[in-house]
């Protein structure tokens, strides 16, 4: 890296994200994968073709949607990932036009972001989820138990539930087609089939130098901000763009791993079991001091001849 | 304790009209549950995907727990601390306890998809889980409960379990268990009571925990990494007031002995906790500065608003005026308000301040949702009355014009006629 990608980097605020976030919280035993994998969205490129969806959905076996791949009126609603989709396409329009006056739409593709630090995975009571090293939040369904937890941590709201389902329902998000990646040369079913290269998939250090490279060669064409870089402690998925991220639906997010608070004030409490034994201690000993205060009273009652 | 106050089966007759209700209340409820379990949650539940916990975790779990905190503040009170005075209470608020933590695992096995595997906890041990540490403290400690009720069952049946027709041929081993039990559990009840108070204290506050893990969700008002403290403080507040709530309702419908000096004296204690509370709300708004929020006039602000005026400045005010605590009526009212105010917490905190991005329709509860949570409800009230009525949890009321105690406690197979 030379000095000047290093500047660009700390301009867009990956500075924050490349110190490891957990480091600077000790006795929370956390473990961020060093060398992901990630994808990166290039959202000046996206052409809103809906391949990525189509490909999601073959790659997944998902079931045949409602409103077919081609038909673009779909662009007229905001979508969310659904259990039967694990990733949509949306159009914004953010005012900006082009030399003849037309509005210029934006296609941002959303979701599971595979978080560096996952809420998700801090939250799930019997580790169903979870952040294996090659990037990918993992949701493995003989574990879970169904409580959606995971959801009410997710800060993208990503988790989707089968609530239909009355013996065996699902956690659904993207998967980060984690079979494929895994195999070597594997590339996410979206990545693969992406017309335009709009999706790049990588090592994470890789793309975010990329990403840097792409805002520093043409500052008037981004808004120099790598979404994901340091976002809730760092995403695998990171996202580029021409627009505020606030125009085109993404969320505002803290900068610290969502799971540091509950973490550490457990960690802390129960490190050692400190905390409950010290109190199981301290009332054995005031039970102890009571009881045998009682029993000296009794005592001295019945020497003075008037016990019950 | 004096002979005057000591618990015992209640003579009365079970089936009395306040019982057939409690049972009519859970018929519906009982239906719902099973469309739930042919239909899945979609069918009975308004939960969404980004609603994703209603009133089945809300109340049935998360205030249930609180609510059934009278059982470890009254054993710690009595036991640990031996203020002996308060023994004649901590039968009735360990049962309550009982019955609420049974009907925790429950609630869950409808709310949550796959019923089938609520065991994988115990196998499948994930740390960093707040959830996690809140499961397994309330599965240890429901099982403390039982054994710290089990001298109850003990002192009632060690000389005479007689159950009907096949079941009798356990009579024996039943009854040489209860026999060791009753030897045996007195020496060793420490344990057990200093666990159930330690457990408490733990998934009391865990239970606050829980909600931490969105921080971009759940409103300012409410996340405070004070909140695992906050909901223990209020689960120890709210401990007596449950105790002073059931004496007075089961002393207006069944022959028992008026507690009212006792429960003034305890009113002193939730006095201190829930003026500790209060301090505490109070400064957590002021440190973080969130008291700009307060008048928002969002649904959030106006829930926020009547769980402090409601729940924590009312009862404070009245419970701090001697002649509120010395009357019957008045203890009553001050513990309806504290029970109030953390239920209503508990709905602020899980639902109400809980908001999700991109939602695009609010929760509001399915007729199906209150009708289960009304049966499970009245299944524990229902629960409660039998067991009073079978087993020496309340002191029955001794007639004024009688000397004889025999009169009010009932020998075996009296309690049905």
């Amino acid at each position: 890296m030379n000095r000047r990608t290093f500047l660009t980097w700390a301009a867009t605020g990956v500075a924050s994200a490349a110190v490891a976030p957990s480091s600077a919280w000790p006795g929370v035993s956390r473990r961020v994968p060093d060398d992901p994998y990630g994808c990166l969205v290039d959202l000046t490129r996206c052409v809103g073709c809906r391949k990525c969806e189509q490909a999601c959905n073959t790659v997944n076996n998902l079931p045949a949607p409602s409103v077919p791949f081609d038909d673009m009126l779909v662009f007229d609603s905001q979508r969310r990932p659904t259990p039967q989709s694990f990733t949509v396409v949306n159009r914004y329009h953010t005012g900006k036009v082009d030399d003849r006056n037309r509005l210029v739409p934006t296609y941002v593709k959303v979701q599971c972001m595979h978080c560096q630090d996952p809420a998700c995975v801090s939250a799930c009571i019997v580790g169903a989820l979870t952040k294996r090293d090659n990037g990918a939040v993992h949701y493995d369904e003989s574990k879970c138990i169904g409580c959606r937890y995971c959801m009410i941590a997710c800060p993208f709201q990503i988790p989707q539930y089968e609530y239909n389902d009355p013996i065996t329902p699902r956690v659904r998000k993207c998967t980060f087609c984690f079979e494929r990646i895994s195999q070597p040369g594997g590339v996410p079913g979206c990545a693969a089939i992406c017309p335009v290269e709009a999706i790049t998939f990588g090592k994470r250090n890789v793309l975010l130098a990329l990403a840097a490279q792409r805002i520093e060669a043409e500052p008037a064409r981004y808004i120099p901000h790598i979404y994901g870089a340091s976002e809730v402690g760092g995403t695998s998925w990171l996202y580029i763009s021409g627009e505020p991220f606030e125009k085109l639906g993404f969320l505002t997010l803290p900068h610290r791993p969502i799971p540091q608070t509950t973490e550490s004030i457990q960690h802390g409490i129960f490190a050692y079991f400190w905390a409950p034994l010290t109190l199981y201690g301290l009332l054995g000993a005031i039970m102890y001091g009571t009881h045998r205060r009682q029993k000296q009273e009794q005592q001295t009652s019945e020497d003075k001849g008037d016990g019950p | 304790m004096s002979e005057r106050h000591r618990a015992a089966p209640l003579a009365v007759p079970l089936w009395t009209p306040g019982v057939l209700v409690l049972v009519a209340l859970m018929i519906p409820g009982f239906v719902f549950v099973v469309a739930r379990f042919v239909g899945g949650l979609g069918a009975v539940t308004n939960l969404s995907q980004t609603s994703p916990w209603g009133i089945w975790v809300a109340i049935d779990v998360a205030t249930g727990v609180a609510l059934a905190a009278g059982g470890f503040t009254t054993a710690a009170l009595a036991h640990v601390f031996g203020r002996q005075a308060y023994e004649t209470i901590t039968r009735p608020a360990l049962l309550t306890a009982m019955l609420g933590y049974t009907f925790v695992p429950i609630a869950l096995m409808i709310d949550i998809g796959r019923y089938w595997a609520i065991w994988h906890p115990i196998i499948y041990w994930q740390g960093n889980s707040v959830l996690f540490e809140v499961a397994m403290c309330v599965v240890i400690y429901t099982n403390v409960l039982y054994i710290e009720f089990l001298p109850i069952v003990a002192e009632r049946y060690k000389h005479g379990v007689r159950l009907p027709g096949p079941l009798s041929v356990l009579n024996g081993v039943l009854e040489k268990f209860l026999q060791v039990a009753d030897r045996t559990l007195d020496r060793v009840m420490w344990v057990f009571i200093l666990a159930g108070v330690v457990l408490s204290c733990m998934h009391q506050s865990g239970l606050g925990s829980l909600m931490l893990i969105a921080p971009t969700k759940l409103h300012a008002l409410w996340y405070t990494p004070i909140l695992p403290l906050l909901f223990l403080i209020s689960a120890v507040a709210v401990g007596f007031p449950m105790v002073i709530f059931e004496n007075v309702l089961a002393s207006a419908s069944l022959p028992i002995e008026d507690e009212t000096p006792v429960l003034s004296q305890l009113s002193r204690y939730t006095f201190l906790f829930i003026g500790i509370y209060g301090v505490l709300k109070i400064g957590d708004l002021l440190v973080r500065g969130t008291y700009r929020f307060l008048f928002e006039a969002s649904a959030q602000s106006f829930s926020f608003l009547v769980e402090i005026v409601v729940g924590v400045f009312l009862p404070f005010v009245l419970l701090g005026m001697p002649t509120v605590r010395r009357s019957r009526r008045g203890l009553f009212i001050s513990a309806c308000l504290i029970i109030a105010g953390v239920v209503l917490n508990r709905l602020n905190v899980f639902l109400v301040g809980y908001r999700s991005p991109y939602a695009v329709v609010g929760y509001w509860p399915s007729i199906g949702e209150l009708a289960v949570t009304t049966a499970l409800t009245a299944a524990i009230v229902f629960l409660y009355r039998v067991l009073v009525t079978y087993l020496p949890v309340l002191p029955p009321r001794i007639p004024s014009h009688g000397t004889s105690l025999g009169v009010t406690h009932s020998v075996p197979g009296r309690a049905e006629s």
